[in-house]
């Protein structure tokens, strides 16, 4: 049984719950006091010694499920067990068995995988297919492609070759009995397959989802396909879970620095000024605060649904944000965006100001003339755009003061370097102000860039 | 043999924990049980009001042990959680025994030999005496041992959480002047959270990881029997179907099950026979407690009592 919950370990990792050998000693030690005989207490214990959240305890459960549902022949009835293949491996023969059984025992002299399908018995087929399934470490499945190669090891492991030679054997001196133990074998082919299939969908899951994720990671936002769209948000959203846990610590930073010497004495004030408890200068850290401007206009309309995802998300980690969204002029969004869901809060934008053609120029004059006073010296100043301005006046010099203004000012571009400039792109002039501007195609590089905004105020 | 006696002794922590009015799932109670098989601390986590206090109070009522209650608040130190110095009574002892400092160097002809002297009387005003324990330490100190409730994890500062980690895997905390005080009986450690913000890996990896929800229906049911015995089966069934209606709606705070219980009280101080709309919309408040929630249900409540009549018939 100590085999069983080490694999289940693995396919636990592999549903995305952590499982560090602390915990595999925990839950060996909970599952040692519970026993193995019921399976809601089992599930129950392993629940509460492995997983750590409501997340992970669904996904754990789920696994569990699925691993204890494969054929396990030495705890389980074989009625109970749901492996298909194995009993359509069962039926041609038992039509003809009972003759058979009566015609003396021509089963000998074969191997013992033969004689094994031969008897029909089922849990030996299973505890067979277990352990070879053992012996050729299943449990290292990585890649759907591996599932041919994984297959025919476990059938070598299981004797394929001694039943090729009864087989060839047979057909010369028995032809019935060789036409049994070909259906035979082809169900136990099957019921290989199935056994690799869960253990693909067991131990290959995390595997294949960190490749998915780091192509999607890297795949231009511009250019991702319909399909691809929810994962996208889906990683966005982890994206920004994984900014909020590491930038929404407490701000506080104390028993750093200098003796706070005013303080010392006035708490100490009822020891006669004899310092027992000391008090220290805090480090006061800026409060982030940011405010993002996101171009929704025609041009970028593929990538604003992820800057706004983004900013969306940023409402979450950061208390003071003031976002705008602008085409050919500009609104605040911050409401929007702070009151209803992404989908909800995009969809409201888009209809608001989304689609139209840009104009950088008057989307700025509009925030000079409207929000000008939400810029402090510790404000971030974000803007997501392509700074293609349809040749329309650019209005630099907005951008000037705005810099001015503020503590950074930091442009991220979906385009590539090479096609700043080029056209109706404004990027080499508004470029003179930003104190950054970087290229942010991809989620990686979106990460990146919120990090490193968020990271200057801690 | 030692698993059949894994599932009694879970239920009889179910029928411990419900002779003192706590009605455990088997979940809760699974977990209760590994906790004192394994000596592992349980976080509880889950939505306000579904009992993880209460769980602890069971507990301790139901082993005859104290309970010893740390709340949890945002600059809560090792001063209040874990030990102080009792710095005043330090002071006063230096102050009268000032007199006797003189016999103490009497022999001491250099300072060299006088501090010498001082050094071995030194550790004197560091010595359990002075020190002023703290829940965390009281609860290493019950002789019997006892039920440690650190409440509201998630409001403490992170840093707290790292105090934290000496007790609850291996039940000691080191006291710098001290050195280590182990409990001596361990105790049951019960930590709640409110997931108000994510508690440290190191912390979760230290405790069994128990998660109230909701109660389902029957279970709520029994929940309301065991703690408003006065109330009638069929008013009971209707409330409960009710208040499980009004949980598919989208609130700010759903009712959770001290809302019922408060309900169940409020019905029968009123007399109800049965739920009907006046009455329903009369206590509302008892079970929202946002006026944008009363606002959003009050429609609903001729639909979800009607709902709740039915399923009363057929359940």
């Amino acid at each position: 049984m100590r085999e069983n919950l080490h694999r289940f370990f693995r396919a636990a990792r592999g549903a995305g719950v952590h499982v560090s050998p602390a915990e595999s000693i925990d839950a060996m030690r909970a599952v040692a006091q519970v026993g193995l005989t019921d399976r809601t207490i089992l599930r129950d214990a392993l629940l509460l010694t492995l997983a750590k959240s409501q997340d992970e305890k669904l996904a754990l459960g789920d696994c569990f499920d699925l691993f204890f549902s494969q054929p396990e022949p030495p705890q389980e009835q074989p009625q109970a067990s749901k492996d298909d293949a194995s009993r359509d491996a069962d039926q041609p023969p038992s039509s003809g068995s009972a003759s058979e059984a009566g015609g003396g025992q021509p089963t000998e002299g074969l191997g013992p995988l033969a004689q094994m399908l031969l008897s029909q018995d089922r849990n030996a087929i299973q505890a067979a297919i277990a352990s070879a399934s053992g012996a050729a470490s299943l449990s290292d499945i990585r890649y759907s492609t591996q599932r041919g190669i994984f297959s025919s090891r476990i059938l070598d492991a299981m004797g394929l070759q001694r039943l090729r030679d009864d087989l060839d054997e047979l057909t010369a001196n028995n032809p019935a009995l060789a036409e049994r133990l070909r259906a035979a074998l082809d169900g136990l082919r099957e019921a290989v397959r199935d056994t690799v299939s869960q253990g693909l969908a067991l131990y290959a899951r995390e595997e294949a989802e960190n490749l998915r994720n780091e192509i999607l990671r890297n795949a231009p936002l511009a250019r991702i396909e319909r399909r691809q769209v929810a994962e996208m948000r889906a990683l966005i959203r982890q994206i920004a879970r994984r900014l909020r846990e590491r930038y929404s610590k407490p701000r506080k930073r104390q028993r750093r620095g200098h003796l706070d010497v005013r303080r010392t004495l006035r708490r100490n004030a009822a020891w006669g000024g004899v310092p027992f408890l000391t008090a220290w200068k805090r480090k006061h850290r800026d409060r982030p605060k940011i405010v993002a401007l996101c171009d929704v206009s025609g041009s970028v309309a593929q990538v604003s649904d992820f800057f706004l995802l983004l900013i969306h998300s940023l409402h979450e980690v950061v208390d003071d944000v003031r976002s705008f969204a602008f085409s050919s002029h500009l609104i605040g969004v911050s409401e929007i965006l702070e009151k209803k869901s992404p989908e909800e809060a995009m969809a409201e934008i888009m209809s608001k100001v989304g689609f139209g053609s840009s104009d950088y120029g008057s989307s700025l004059v509009d925030f000079e003339r409207d929000f000008m006073s939400t810029l402090t010296p510790q404000t971030t100043v974000i803007v997501l755009g392509d700074a293609r301005s349809n040749n329309l006046d650019p209005r630099a010099d907005i951008l000037r003061r705005i810099s001015e203004r503020s503590k950074r000012l930091v442009w991220l571009n979906p385009e590539g370097r090479l096609a700043w400039g080029f056209g109706d792109s404004e990027m080499p002039r508004y470029a003179t102000f930003c104190s950054v501007v970087r290229q942010c195609a991809t989620a990686q590089q979106l990460e990146r860039a919120v990090s490193d905004i968020v990271a200057t105020y801690q | 043999m030692a698993e059949q006696k894994a599932s009694t002794s879970i239920e009889a922590v179910e029928s411990g924990l419900a002779a003192q009015g706590y009605i455990a799932s088997r979940q809760i109670a699974t977990a209760v049980y590994l906790s004192q098989q394994i000596e592992k601390p349980i976080l509880v986590e889950g939505p306000a009001g579904v009992g993880k206090t209460e769980l602890a109070k069971a507990i301790a009522a139901w082993r005859g042990k104290k309970m010893i209650r740390l709340q949890c608040y945002e600059g809560l130190d090792e001063a209040k959680a874990l030990y102080e110095w009792k710095y005043a009574k330090q002071l006063l002892y230096t102050q009268i025994l000032k007199d006797k400092l003189g016999e103490v160097l009497g022999g001491a002809q250099t300072l060299h030999a006088a501090l010498d002297q001082l050094h071995d009387f030194g550790d004197v005003f560091f010595s359990k005496e002075f020190v002023e324990p703290r829940p965390l330490l009281q609860a290493l100190e019950q002789p019997g041992g006892c039920v440690l409730l650190i409440d509201e994890i998630d409001k403490s500062d992170a840093e707290f959480e790292s105090l934290l980690l000496e007790i609850l895997s291996d039940f000691q905390v080191t006291i710098p002047e001290l050195g280590t005080v182990s409990a001596i009986t361990p105790p049951t450690v019960i930590l709640t959270s409110n997931s108000e913000r994510d508690l440290g890996d190191a912390l979760k990896r230290r405790c069994l990881h128990l998660h109230i929800g909701f109660p389902e229906q029957r279970l709520e049911e029994r929940i309301v029997e065991s703690r408003v015995p006065g109330i009638s089966q069929t008013l009971r069934r209707q409330m409960v179907g009710f208040i499980h209606e009004i949980r598919s709606l989208d609130l700010k705070k759903l009712p959770s099950v001290s809302e019922t219980i408060d309900w169940a009280r409020v019905l029968v101080l009123l007399q109800a026979s049965e739920l009907d709309t006046e009455i329903v919309k009369d206590t509302l408040n008892v079970l929202l407690k946002y006026e944008a929630d009363i606002e959003a249900a009050t429609p609903q409540v001729t639909t979800f009592i009607a709902k709740a009549a039915r399923s009363n018939v057929f359940g």
